[in-house]
């Protein structure tokens, strides 16, 4: 019987850093197939929010759990979860290939040579899989990290700006990617500033504003133009 | 995609300690750094001794240990240096290999690491300090083996939680050495006993002491290494 369990349930989540409040009383939940665009000004708490999801943080108080188990105990759970954040995570010294080999390794992937040349080729950079990370560019990097975050299919895919440093083919086939992500059932949450690209991808819409959720939406509804403007006014406020 | 299947702990560990090493052997900046520094310190420790007074046996363990303690820790430093440079570190605390295992991984790739460092310093400190080759090199190597075991478990654990801050290289010798004290103490009794050409069975405690404290901090380390990664 499949579980009824959500993909991300974050309840009741904050995070504190000595005095500071970085994430405030959050609260999100989501099923497999949806995306959830996470809008917000620098020092939102966005990327505390995700490392907390990730299991890369304690929350000081509330719970994360992913397909109804806590990441940080579970090692199955976590094998689930994929995670792109604005750091590559990748060793300079070791190629596009060796790199998200490691990965699948790690992930317990079968076949981690096929794995990873596909996880590359859907990135479009398979023609530079046997380049050394530090000789690629940002973008390309960036391409690789994603490659790294995909190789072993996850369930739920945590990005934090992924569309920083890629160029219009690397941005296109990052989008493509998460159609075919959400379209397999994955759940996604994605951090990002830009609306446009965030509000195209994305099934759900939340802003986040000083540690605290402050508006949510479902895409279908939105206008895209008109959102934009109403979250430009809320972060301007 | 087919079931995942997460490698266990040693297998986890030995695909981190792989993939060390391959960086290492791609850039060997750590393994030059830490060979010329204990190639250099054998020199400068030769020109400053006077043989007439001091005889090689009784200098040369001394000499050995210093280089030895000192190169280790140059390895040490970049042991997690290298995760920190991208946040490496977060994709394996994301994967689901344990913290035991990473931990155990980056410990195999020091100590394999320090082995080769070890490989020329020894044979060149036996050529600087006219040490009888065969037998007693031979157990003085195997001390050197059992001691880098303990300083690679302490140094390991420091090394995690010191870089992360603004002062890791002060703070990691700081951290380490009163915990290398006795696997030093004991290591350096054991050789000196061996190349003055007495037999092992006089240095049998110090043998003891040495085993002993490899033990406890292997166990120790890992069990504590999980919470150095607490934010």
């Amino acid at each position: 019987m499949p579980s009824t369990s959500p993909a991300v349930d974050v309840c009741g989540v904050s995070r504190t850093f000595g005095r500071r409040r970085a994430v405030d009383s959050v609260d999100l939940t989501l099923h497999a197939g949806e995306c959830m665009a996470l809008f917000g000004p620098n020092g939102a708490g966005k990327t505390t929010l995700m490392r907390v999801v990730a299991g890369l943080l304690r929350p000081t108080a509330g719970s994360v759990h992913v397909g109804g188990r806590s990441l940080r105990d579970d090692a199955a759970a976590r094998s689930q979860v994929g995670l792109i954040s604005h750091q590559s995570m990748l060793y300079r010294a070791l190629t596009a290939r060796e790199n998200v080999e490691f990965a699948a390794k790690l992930y317990g992937v079968p076949d981690p040579k096929t794995a990873a040349m596909l996880a590359l080729e859907r990135m479009k950079i398979l023609d530079r899989r046997e380049t050394p990370v530090r000789a690629l560019s940002r973008g390309l990097q960036q391409r690789v990290s994603i490659a790294r975050a995909i190789v072993h299919d996850p369930r739920v895919v945590l990005l934090d700006e992924p569309y920083t440093g890629l160029d219009a083919a690397g941005g296109a086939a990052l989008t493509e990617m998460l159609h075919l992500l959400r379209a397999s059932g994955a759940a996604l949450i994605l951090v990002t500033h830009n609306v446009e690209e965030g509000l195209a991808v994305a099934s759900h819409a939340v802003v986040m504003i000083a540690g605290r959720i402050v508006r949510r939406d479902t895409c279908a509804s939105v206008d895209v133009q008109e959102y934009a403007r109403d979250y430009k006014s809320l972060v301007i406020a | 995609m087919s079931e995942l299947r997460a490698p266990g702990t040693f297998r986890a560990a030995w695909l981190l300690a792989r993939k060390d090493l391959t960086i290492e052997f791609r850039t060997r900046t750590a393994f030059l750094s830490a060979l010329v520094f204990a190639i250099l310190a054998l020199c400068i420790f030769y020109f400053a001794w006077d043989e007439s007074i001091v005889p090689p046996p009784a200098l040369a363990p001394g000499v050995l240990w210093v280089v030895l303690t000192f190169s280790a820790l140059l390895g040490l430093q970049r042991s997690f240096g290298l995760e920190e440079h991208d946040r490496g570190i977060d994709a394996l605390l994301v994967s689901p290999v344990s913290r035991e295992s990473i931990y155990l991984g980056k410990a195999i790739g020091n100590l394999l690491f320090l082995s080769a460092v070890q490989a020329v310093t020894i044979p060149a400190l036996a050529l600087f300090y006219n040490l009888p080759v065969g037998q007693p090199l031979l157990i003085v190597s195997g001390v050197v083996l059992l001691a880098m075991i303990g300083i690679v478990a302490v140094g390991t654990l420091f090394s995690a939680m010191a870089v992360n801050t603004r002062l890791a290289e002060l703070l990691l010798p700081m951290l380490s050495l009163p915990f290398f004290v006795p696997i030093l103490m004991s290591a350096a009794q054991i050789s000196q006993r061996v190349l003055a050409g007495r037999p092992l069975s006089e240095a049998g405690a110090y043998m003891k002491i040495l085993i002993s404290f490899d033990l406890v901090f292997i166990v120790a380390c890992t069990l504590a290494f999980p919470f150095t990664l607490e934010e």
